[in-house]
């Protein structure tokens, strides 16, 4: 064998093994529910025999009716006849009942994946989501999990319940002519190469057809947040274009997969005609050496029927398999994707933070070969303001971001107290900070809401007197519903400077030493911000500040001042000093004067 | 629905070539059963071994061109689905870009996400199954009971009479499960926009530990979902069992009134026998068309949800002389932008623009300053035509704005806006914009955008790719983008709304001295929170609570209006006397 077979053969057998991995995973969620699982079984079986006694049943009436005109056993008839009635009757409503426990089982799994797909959302690292289109994330927790579901809905069920039909079928065909099974020795094996050769060729088409789906969302959720933007350039034209390739690509997927799969429901439709073809045939042969009787035959036949069914429906759950096991892929892959840190095993979970910041000869990269932070350090001690001011890109808020654990350093320590920030539990670490960032975000409710965010249980005077002391609270009362004012969107209709106000408002709220604004106060007007001056010194007042910022006059007052630049610390002092050196931040402070 | 057969009507002509070469393929599949009731009841009897084989190759034969016939209509009906799934999708997407702001805000954007995905996704599902079944299965049914009823008519009606009962009861649940449908779509939705939110605002809600509060949130969303799915499953689950139970029962009858009718001499046991092998013809083709109709509500619900946005009434439409209230006048010697008197609201309770006038001649600098809210990205919002104004006119060149097709008007416009948009592409891409905008106009632009230091540093320069939402680059950066954007192929009308908020006073002040040598031709409108980005403008606009309340240049403004005086010494006054 040469190395390109052998490589091909382990990658099969890889292939396969990640196959198997997949669905056992999905079995391990149905196991949470295994009596529910197990009820359902039961009742199952019992729908099933029930309804397989049918033709048993309708042979006994045949044959009661088979000696012809005038000697039809009539009372046996209408005995077998009404047992029939009664087992299909049951079945019927046991297959109900069944259905509804099925489908309580699936929804609770599928409610639980759910759960544990966003929980995972919000235990990753900040960097995900930079990594990863929302659409992408949006289509996994949607429509691959809905695929999921279709399948353990359905398929699960088919499965078990052409697994009976099968065994018990193809006993009673060999109760009633062992020789006549002999047929199925040609067709069987048919199917089974059929459907083998097959979904080898499918399982990469469903994957793909999963994949696009999910890029189509990816490439919609995107251009419809740039919805404004694309009006005002009036590039509509431009981005359908685009939409079609993607719209073209998942069309296509989505036919490929088809294209294959409508082969196999009329392939396996084809062999099971051919059986009955073979039936027929030999069964007319051995009935005229008088080897087997009519009644025996078309009892044969309809169970013969009802093997070839389920084999039949095989080859679509098959296909439906397929589309499943790639949706649970990408759900698994999800849900294995490596984790925020978990805390030190010796962490410790810091009480009463007096907010003594120490950064020591930190460097840190986003990607490896692209060093931002060259080893900063600098020391905030408790209760002072330290602005950090530079150019677009130097790596200021690099420098929060490694503060508050959105990401880790690659080397050197952040201290907090004097303890290693990475020895302290992320949550309590989490909890010293207060942050106000640029990047304004709210959430769909109410303004009200909104504003409490920060702090649990905030009492309805407390949201009122933040947002008084931010200076929107004017505002806010001239909407029709006040506080009860509901946001939708991100805040639609809202400026971006409103929308900082009412995030200084929800950072008013919690009680913590450390105080973090990046840009928090940028596209709110400086007469505002005069005005909100006050209560940001009341913010700020005993805590310790770490202010971002470009409008100059904002930093003045800092007792610190760190000048980055290209991702080292360049000049440090206080604005007078740093004026008097007619460095960096001089020439910084007087551009704004030209 | 109606919208939906408008989409398969272009494939009419390879619909029903499919759908004849499925007719023919299921009629060989019918054949196959009449085959069986021949060689056991007429040619057993003879005796004759070489005709059981001639029929029973017959049979096989039959058996080759039903897979074969099957196979090919199959694949033509992928296609067509495939087909209208494509132009209906393509066709959403054009409507939902063409959506007014307001509508948009309307539907909200995770909704119309699914609609285009998901929704659209039920659609593509349904055409294909309905053509591989619903042709497949009405002949089935129809051949069956033609064929029981050459067999026996009698009989037939006994299975015949069951069929209005059952369809009576599939209709119903049908017509049921379409609005449960409904409401499970728009619990996904609100699930979805959970989702999207949170996505949005993972740094906040790490940065306030409030994870486990999400969580919570999201397990009610969830259960919300759930407990949707779960109604509407129940409902729809209970077709088959029903249609099992009336169609054994009628199976049952068949046998007990066939065997009264062989007694007497009116039929024979044969008979009975193909008459069960037909019977699960009938059956299998009925459980086909109940789980259509379980597909069809879904593509039901779908499209009516689809069909929402795309009958969606076109707003801000380009007025044309048939319409009222058309004024095609164009004004002799107009500046090149005026606002007349121009009132709006957004919600149409309270005005967030009061009357609202002003005039800037070609290559002028329009400065607007004022408090968060006052109305300055409102104004830029009407003069772009997001929204029209509740009373007053817009004019460019002379010109109503709502007369001026979109091409036009919009080619016009190079805007930066305070809600950034750029996409995992290259910095070029960016820039571009899909606009035929060259290369060197792009590196030009970057150049006047201060942005082109930057990049040089970037891995691959202007063909550095962009993370999602240009994540791998500074706010700053962000900013100097989409300048360079908007400056590319010199506009005639320039906007930035509080586009430079994120640079430093240097970068700040060289992209004004840039955008003044580059850029006189432009009319310019700046909105700013510095005075000093707009305080060489030709004109400054001061606004407070949706009225410009002072109109002037700098140095009028300083000594005219107390509220610019107060922010421009707020923000340098004392500075300078240092």
């Amino acid at each position: 064998m040469t190395d390109g077979g052998k490589n091909a053969a382990s990658v099969g057998a890889a292939v396969k093994k990640h196959k198997f991995a997949v669905f056992f995973r999905i079995f391990k969620y149905m196991f949470a529910y295994k009596w529910l699982v197990l009820i359902a079984f039961v009742i199952m079986v019992a729908s099933n025999a029930l309804s397989l006694a049918g033709p048993y049943l309708s042979g006994k009436a045949i044959k009661a009716i088979e000696p012809g005109p005038g000697a039809v056993d009539i009372d046996t008839m209408l005995f077998f006849c009404a047992w029939m009635a009664i087992c299909y009757a049951l079945s019927s409503a046991l297959s109900y009942i069944l259905s509804i426990t099925m489908i309580h089982l699936s929804r609770s799994i599928v409610a639980k994946m759910r759960q544990e797909v966003f929980d995972k959302l919000m235990r990753l690292p900040v960097g995900f989501f930079d990594r990863n289109q929302t659409g992408d994330i949006i289509s996994r927790i949607s429509y691959d999990i809905d695929t999921i579901n279709a399948s353990i809905s359905t398929d699960f069920l088919q499965i078990c319940t052409s697994i009976i039909t099968i065994v018990v079928s193809l006993i009673m065909m060999l109760i009633i002519s062992p020789l006549l099974v002999l047929v199925f020795v040609i067709t069987i094996p048919m199917s089974i190469l059929f459907t083998r050769y097959k979904s080898k060729k499918i399982q990469p088409l469903f994957r793909r057809r999963s994949a696009k789906l999910g890029e189509l969302n990816g490439y919609t959720e995107e251009i419809l947040s740039g919805h404004r933007t694309i009006k005002a350039y009036n590039r509509e034209s431009t981005m359908i274009d685009r939409f079609d390739g993607h719209n073209d690509e998942t069309v296509e997927a989505y036919y490929n997969a088809d294209y294959q799969g409508a082969m196999i429901g009329p392939t396996v439709n084809f062999i099971n005609n051919l059986s009955l073809s073979f039936i027929s045939m030999f069964g007319g042969v051995l009935y005229l050496y008088q080897m087997i009787h009519l009644d025996a035959i078309s009892t044969f036949i309809l169970y013969s029927r009802r093997f070839s069914g389920p084999i039949n429906e095989m080859a679509n759950i098959i296909s439906e398999l397929h589309s499943a096991a790639s949706a649970a892929e990408r759900v698994f892959r999800l849900l294995d994707t490596e984790e925020e840190p978990a805390d030190a095993p010796n962490a410790v979970a810091l009480e009463r933070v007096r907010g003594d910041v120490d950064v020591e000869n930190v460097r840190f990269s986003y990607d490896p070969e692209r060093e931002i932070l060259h080893g900063i350090s600098f020391a905030a001690p408790a209760g002072k303001t330290i602005a950090i001011v530079g150019p677009t890109g130097s790596g200021k808020t690099t420098i929060i971001n490694l503060l508050m654990r959105f990401y880790d350093q690659d080397s050197g320590r952040i201290l907090l107290d004097g303890r290693e920030s990475l020895s302290i539990t992320r949550e309590s670490l989490v909890k010293a900070y207060t942050m106000v960032l640029q990047d304004t975000w709210l959430f769909g409710g109410t303004i009200a809401e909104n504003i409490a965010y920060g702090k649990e249980g905030a009492t309805r005077e407390e949201v009122v007197a933040a947002a008084k002391a931010a200076m929107i609270d004017d505002y806010i009362e001239s909407l029709p519903d006040g506080y009860d004012t509901v946001i939708t969107e991100d805040g639609v209709n809202l400026s971006k400077g409103q929308k900082q106000l009412l995030t200084i408002a929800r950072a008013m709220l919690p009680t913590c030493s450390i105080l973090i604004l990046d840009e928090a106060t940028s596209n709110v007007d400086s007469r505002t911000e005069i005005k909100i001056q006050s209560a940001m010194a009341k913010l700020m007042n005993g805590k310790t500040s770490l202010v971002i910022a470009h409008r100059l006059s904002t930093v003045r007052d800092a007792d610190m001042i760190l000048v980055v630049r290209d991702g080292n610390i360049i000049e440090h002092g206080t604005h007078d000093e740093l004026l008097k050196s007619r460095g960096f931040y001089a020439s910084l402070y007087n551009s704004q004067f030209n | 629905m109606q919208t939906y057969f408008k989409y398969l009507k272009p494939f009419w002509v390879t619909m029903t070539v499919g759908l004849i070469i499925k007719f023919a393929g299921t009629i060989f599949d019918l054949l196959i059963p009449v085959m069986l009731k021949i060689i056991i009841d007429d040619i057993v009897p003879t005796k004759n071994v070489a005709q059981i084989y001639i029929y029973g190759g017959v049979m096989v034969v039959c058996s080759i061109l039903a897979v074969v016939g099957n196979i090919v209509a199959n694949r033509m009906a992928s296609r067509v689905a495939s087909e209208s799934t494509r132009k209906l999708r393509h066709d959403l997407f054009v409507k939902t870009l063409r959506l007014s702001c307001s509508q948009t805000d309307k539907f909200t954007i995770p909704s119309l996400e699914s609609r285009l995905t998901s929704d659209t996704y039920n659609v593509h599902q349904f055409t294909g199954m309905m053509q591989r079944m619903g042709v497949r299965a009405p002949i089935l049914l129809v051949g069956g009971l033609i064929l029981t009823c050459i067999l026996d008519p009698v009989l037939t009606l006994v299975l015949a009479a069951m069929l209005p009962v059952l369809g009576v009861s599939v209709f119903y649940i049908a017509r049921k499960s379409v609005p449960l449908y409904r409401k499970q779509q728009s619990a996904t939705d609100d699930m979805v926009r959970t989702v999207r939110e949170n996505i949005g605002g993972i740094r906040v809600i790490k940065a306030l530990s409030k994870t486990d509060f999400e969580k919570r949130r999201f397990s009610g969303v969830n259960a919300a979902l759930m407990r949707r799915e779960e109604v509407a499953g129940r409902v729809v689950s209970a077709t088959n069992p029903l249609m099992n139970f009336f169609l054994y029962v009628g199976l049952t009858v068949v046998i007990v009134i066939g065997g009264y009718r062989v007694n007497v001499g009116l039929s024979q046991p044969g008979t009975i026998i193909s008459f069960m092998s037909y019977f699960n013809y009938i059956l299998n083709a009925l459980l086909s068309v109940s789980r259509m109709f379980t597909v069809y509500s879904r593509c039901s619900a779908s499209m009516g949800r689809i069909e929402e946005v795309l009958e969606s009434k076109e707003e801000l439409r380009v007025v044309t002389p048939a319409d009222e209230g058309y004024d095609g006048a164009v004004v002799e010697n107009a500046p090149h932008i005026s606002f007349e008197s121009v009132k709006f609201s957004y919600n149409g309770k309270k005005d967030n623009l009061k009357d609202v006038s002003f005039a800037l001649q070609k290559g002028q600098t329009l400065g607007i300053i004022g408090a968060t809210g006052s109305g300055k990205t409102t104004l830029i919002s009407l003069l772009l035509r997001f929204y029209d104004p509740d009373s007053g006119t817009i004019r460019i060149d002379g010109r109503d704005i709502r007369t001026i097709p979109r091409e036009a008007l919009y080619a016009k416009f190079g805007v930066a806006l305070q809600s950034d948009f750029l996409f995992s592409d290259t910095i070029r891409e960016n820039v571009r914009f899909g606009r035929g905008v060259t290369d060197d106009e792009i590196a030009e632009a970057v150049e006047y955008a201060q942005a082109s230091e930057f990049i040089s540093e970037k891995e691959g320069g202007e063909d550095f790719m962009l993370a999602i939402k240009g994540a791998n680059l500074s706010g700053g950066q962000k900013q100097r983008l989409l300048i360079s954007r908007a400056l590319a192929g010199h506009p005639d009308i320039l906007i930035l709304d509080d586009s430079s908020s994120a640079l430093d006073y240097k970068t700040d002040s060289n992209l004004r001295a840039a955008i003044a040598q580059g850029f006189s031709s432009s009319t310019k409108i700046i909105i700013a929170q510095r005075v000093s980005s707009i305080m060489s403008a030709d004109m400054i606009l001061v606004m407070d609570g949706g009225a410009v309340i002072a109109a002037g240049t700098d140095s009028e403004l300083r000594s005219t209006c107390e509220i610019y005086r107060e922010i421009a010494e707020s923000q340098m006054g004392g500075a300078i006397l240092d």
